[in-house]
């Protein structure tokens, strides 16, 4: 069983990383063949947002922690990529050490912070600490981040190879490698004693707690896990689409994310692989679909709902959290028991109730 | 002085504002355990659909603001009982679901919104004498921010008299206080998740169309705006406390105010942020809030 997910795996990545050598075509998915740039660009974007969905499943899915604020540590790995490299005009690799550094002391902060309290409060404390990334990006207090206009990346600094549209087949590996990194990663993690500690959080705290675990330091450990592999994609994210903008920090950013781990199935790795990049997908080729000719002839009806691809994405995730709650994954999980029996808030065990 | 009596009625108006998201979101959390993020939608439902009411019919500008509010406010009180009859009854017992159900009905209304009337702000009626101002001790103050406080004070006060004075304020009350105890005295407490979802959902129409009328437009992006600011009010006042969220609208309102005119521009929306960490930390259960 392990070896038949493991080779499949292995051969999901290299029909994945070949590609960029096919001239296949999906018409009405793809904009064009699949070694045309524009394709690449675009399952490249799927990719990064897969691996940020599963690194979200980390929290959520495996250890039961709710967060709103998870788009603040991708945002840093976008922000301070960017500033590195456009203002403060650093190499490549500095410049991703110390995103990668500023993920992980902030995550270490925030999480020792907010992890004192459990539920819906711990939920609050870190759509705060978003918020305030949020307010501190857009007002941009100190003149580096652009505010709501963004900030471009400056691209001289970096390798020729990972440099303009030929090249774009480059990013999509590196892409690529990133969702298989931050899989590896999860996968390692989860499996581990630690990721059993994370489990057992998920499903009842007190009694793991009362068994003589410190569950603050797991819950941090996950949390600082789960945060920094944001950080990571975020990196991938910034050199991928060669700028920062103000929208990857707001609490809605956060929001997809939760919308594409529970549309693909929370706590099941390649589920919430699968949920970020479908959400990706759809978002980005529902808009194509609106601006045709064939929703152009509907009566305004049908034409105005169908225009707006978050519109789709949102009818489609209602109806899944009705219909289907484990997600896409429960629909092939071998046991057959839906994921979404899982997903408990971490605290109020029905104590009062 | 008079710049502090002027930023002290502004703060409070938008405490106001503020106050009428949070309280219903507030007895909505506290008598179903449900973190309603459709509110915010609900919201910029009614202030569009007050801005439409507003603009087919004729008549003086205080006139289509009233209609504008009377739509508003009953717009998203009807779309708030069906929301609960239909998406959310059907998962109870399932509170994570419920939530996550608010989560994507947010999203698909918000879209509606822009697909519906474009994301172009579209601009509010508002009476020449809600902008005029009364100089009070050297400060103008513009008349439509006082009237925004006193319907802020208005709806706290039926809320309390609701709560208090009434059978189903008491099944409310009750069914904050202990869910199963209510259910288990034979009392049909669904009844109340019904209503209290209505009223909050008249609460959060009226706000909209006070937003309206208070930053002169409304755009999509309106309500989760405000719902983030009204989820920490929440948060701060103690979930399930109507008169908590209303002492921390105030205080959120002013805090944001002072601290935007005499620090720097955003500094207020952060100052809000750790304010609400601070309390967290220091009183978990928020200022009125129970112990949990």
């Amino acid at each position: 069983m392990r070896r038949a997910q493991l080779l499949g795996g292995v051969a999901l990545v290299v029909v994945l990383a070949l590609l960029p050598f096919s001239a296949l075509t999906v018409p009405g998915v793809l904009p064009g063949e699949f070694a045309s740039p524009g394709t690449l660009q675009l399952l490249a974007i799927c990719l990064v947002f897969a691996a940020l969905a599963l690194s979200y499943d980390l929290l959520f899915g495996f250890t039961g922690l709710l967060s709103f604020g998870h788009a603040l540590y991708f945002a840093v790995g976008v922000y301070a990529t960017t500033i590195a490299l456009s203002v403060w005009h650093w190499a490549p690799v500095p410049a991703v050490l110390l995103a990668l550094g500023c993920g992980l002391v902030l995550s270490v902060l925030a999480g020792a912070v907010s992890l004192r309290v459990r539920g819906i409060a711990f939920a609050m404390v870190t759509l705060a600490f978003a918020q305030a990334g949020s307010v501190l990006v857009v007002q941009d207090p100190l003149r580096v981040t652009g505010g709501e206009q963004g900030l471009g990346l400056d691209v001289s600094r970096l390798p020729d190879a990972l440099v303009g549209v030929v090249n774009t087949r480059n990013v999509y590996w590196l892409a690529l490698a990133l969702a298989a990194v931050v899989y590896l990663v999860v996968r390692l993690t989860t499996t581990s004693a630690a990721g059993h500690v994370w489990a057992a959080i998920r499903e009842n705290e007190q009694r793991i707690a009362v068994l003589g675990v410190r569950t603050y330091t797991f819950k941090l450990l996950a949390f600082v896990t789960g945060s920094t592999l944001a950080t990571l994609c975020g990196v991938v994210y910034v050199l991928l689409v060669g700028g920062a903008t103000a929208d990857v920090t707001t609490p809605e950013f956060t929001l997809a994310l939760l919308v594409m781990v529970v549309l693909g199935g929370s706590g099941v790795r390649w589920g919430a692989l699968l949920g970020g990049f479908a959400y990706t997908l759809l978002d980005q080729r529902l808009g194509a679909l609106a601006g045709s000719d064939t929703v152009a002839a509907l009566p305004a009806v049908a034409r105005v709902p169908l225009s707006q691809p978050l519109f789709i994405l949102g009818v489609l995730f209602v109806l899944v959290v009705l219909f289907l709650p484990g997600g896409v994954a429960s629909l092939v999980r071998p046991d057959g028991r839906p994921a979404g029996s899982r997903m408990r808030l971490p605290a109020r065990k029905r104590a009062r109730a | 002085m008079s710049t502090v009596i002027v930023l002290i009625v502004t703060g409070l108006g938008l405490g106001a504002l503020y106050f009428l998201i949070a309280s219903g979101l507030s007895l909505i959390f506290g008598l179903m355990r449900v973190l309603n993020f459709a509110h915010g939608a609900v919201l910029g439902v009614g202030a569009y659909l007050g801005w439409w009411a507003s603009v087919h019919v004729g008549g003086p500008a205080t006139a289509r603001m009233l209609v504008a509010v009377v739509a508003g406010t009953v717009g998203s009180a009807v779309l708030a009982a069906v929301v609960e009859l239909v998406l959310v009854r059907p998962l109870y017992e399932r509170e994570v679901a419920q939530v996550l159900v608010t989560v994507g009905l947010a999203l698909a209304i918000v879209a509606l919104l822009s697909g519906i009337w474009g994301t172009d702000p579209k601009v509010y009626p508002v009476p020449s004498w809600m902008t005029d101002t009364s100089s009070v001790a050297g400060a103008s103050i513009p008349h439509g921010r006082v009237v925004t406080v006193l319907v802020g004070l208005v709806v706290l006060g039926l809320f309390v008299l609701f709560l208090r004075r009434t059978r189903y304020g008491l099944v409310v009350r009750a069914g904050v206080e202990n869910r199963a105890m209510v259910t288990a005295l034979g009392i049909d407490v669904r009844r109340a998740f019904t209503l209290v979802f209505t009223l909050g959902g008249a609460a959060a129409g009226l706000a909209g169309a006070l937003a309206g009328v208070y930053f002169g437009s409304v755009t999509p992006g309106l309500g989760s705006s405000l719902l983030i600011y009204a989820f920490i009010v929440v948060v701060i006042g103690g979930l399930g406390s109507v008169p908590g969220s209303a002492l921390a609208a105030a205080v959120v309102g002013l805090v944001q105010q002072f601290t935007n005119y005499y620090a720097a521009s955003g500094i207020g929306d952060l100052s809000v942020v750790l304010l609400l960490a601070v309390v967290l930390l220091v009183r978990p259960q928020g200022l009125l809030g129970r112990a949990l």
